[in-house]
């Protein structure tokens, strides 16, 4: 019993420095995997606090490129209003033609980071103005990412540029589907994969969601084509994509809510439990 | 003398987690490097001080710039590494003298303290980006990134330490 001590004593350095690394690893391995109950984030009074600080002063910085962007977001919608009782055809799908499911929520980017390979974003809305878990997060360009912790007033998001996104996305002309993912590196840049090689692409051609996830809305701009190859197995494009959004540079966000989301998520589990 | 001490070493935690979320955190030069100079605390670390205490002071620090950088636990984790192995990079820069207390960082040779500083940085910033990207294909992109943010933090804690030492 006494050995047993004196080894404790004798060891207790490397027995607590072992201890606390298991805690980080733990962590670690927590936040890798997609859309868990995160431990340890920055939704949370005290970071979320300090962080609203900061960005009160920093708005300041910012202000005449964010009035242009509110500026060329208000006039996009504004044709889209005025064209929209003559040429109901034409009309790209977008939100607004489903707006009854969705609702917005307005949020202010408190803290962004763009230049690891697991980026976030934190935004000064949570629970208290109804947020969850897994909402979709666009600005007024494109795609900015989804919800994955929340606190009473705030919440962090996993950007598009965090190398567990993975965001169903179509080709606008031709409707095929494929997985926006990130492969680090360019803060610009994401990859759209799996889209089948008998596809015709072109460079410049527009990415936007796809309504089949519950997350986002079906026509959410995401990027445009950059650069074009075919994967290894030769059988599907590796599409490069240039964001619209400026994820460098991100102060105002919408939150979507998708009113139908449970129903739907409940249909779907119940189909996996049959199966 | 010791109640000093602990003052200075407090201040010193609260001033380093802060300056790194909010300043140091967003630096992005070249687009990705940030330095990371809040290991600045355990490198200065009164050498002659408890070592259990610098390890749990170590992973409080980086469990702080974890939760405010979203990052889970790889900053704890590197830094509770490098405040359990600091004495062995001690002895391996400062040689014997430092067995007898008698070595202060801000009068030690440049050749050791930089000697020092590197070895902390380095082994600091290898464990910190092999844990965030956690995957052997980007195994360049971890060495690259411990490179460039590693020679900035150092060129910053070093230029951090000389501006605060007291001279006589």
């Amino acid at each position: 019993m006494r050995q047993i001590i004196f080894f404790f004593i004798r060891n207790k350095n490397s027995l607590l420095f072992l201890l606390l690394f298991l805690i980080s690893l733990f962590l670690t391995v927590n936040s890798h995997s997609f859309h868990r109950n995160k431990v340890a984030t920055s939704a949370n009074f005290f970071s979320g606090g300090i962080y609203s600080i900061k960005q009160n002063v920093q708005d300041y910085f910012n202000l005449k490129t964010q009035n242009t962007l509110l500026v060329e977001e208000n006039n996009r919608l504004r044709e889209l209003l005025s064209n929209r009782n003559f040429s109901r055809n034409n009309i790209p799908a977008d939100s607004s033609n489903l707006l009854p499911n969705y609702s917005y929520v307005q949020a202010r980017v408190i803290n962004n980071s763009f230049s690891r390979s697991k980026n976030s974003l934190t935004i000064d809305r949570g629970t208290n103005d109804s947020l969850a878990i897994d909402m979709g997060v666009v600005s007024s360009k494109g795609v900015v990412g989804i919800v994955n912790s929340v606190s009473a007033n705030y919440a962090t998001v996993q950007s598009v540029l965090n190398t567990n996104s993975q965001i169903n996305a179509k080709l606008k002309n031709t409707n095929h589907f494929g997985t926006l993912i990130w492969e680090t590196g360019s803060p610009y840049l994401a990859t759209l994969i799996d889209i089948p090689r008998q596809v015709s692409v072109q460079k410049g051609d527009t990415i936007v969601t796809d309504g089949k996830s519950t997350i986002f809305p079906e026509g959410i701009l995401i990027g445009s084509i950059e650069d074009f190859k075919l994967a290894a197995n030769e059988d599907y494009y590796e599409l490069s994509i240039a964001l619209f959004n400026d994820m460098t540079k991100i102060a105002h966000v919408y939150v979507i809510e998708n009113k139908a989301a449970a129903e739907i998520k409940k249909l779907e589990n119940a189909l996996e439990d049959v199966e | 003398m010791w109640n000093n001490e602990i003052l200075i070493n407090t201040i010193r935690f609260l001033v380093l987690l802060l300056v790194q979320v909010i300043l140091l955190n967003h630096i992005n030069l070249f687009g990705y490097v940030n330095p990371y100079v809040y290991i600045l605390f355990i490198i200065v670390f009164p050498f002659s001080a408890n070592k259990s205490l610098l390890i749990l002071l170590a992973f409080l620090l980086g469990l702080g710039i974890d939760i405010f950088g979203d990052s889970g636990g790889v900053h704890a984790a590197a830094s509770a590494f490098i405040a359990y192995v600091r004495p062995a990079f001690l002895k391996i820069s400062f040689g014997v003298s430092y067995e007898y207390n008698m070595v202060k960082i801000s009068k030690s040779v440049i050749g050791e303290r930089l000697t020092y500083i590197s070895l902390m940085v380095f082994t600091h910033h290898l464990i910190l980006f092999s844990l965030e990207i956690f995957n052997f294909n980007h195994i360049l992109l971890i060495l690259r990134s411990t490179l460039f943010s590693g020679i900035f933090s150092v060129v910053l804690i070093f230029c951090t330490i000389l501006l605060f030492s007291r001279r006589n």
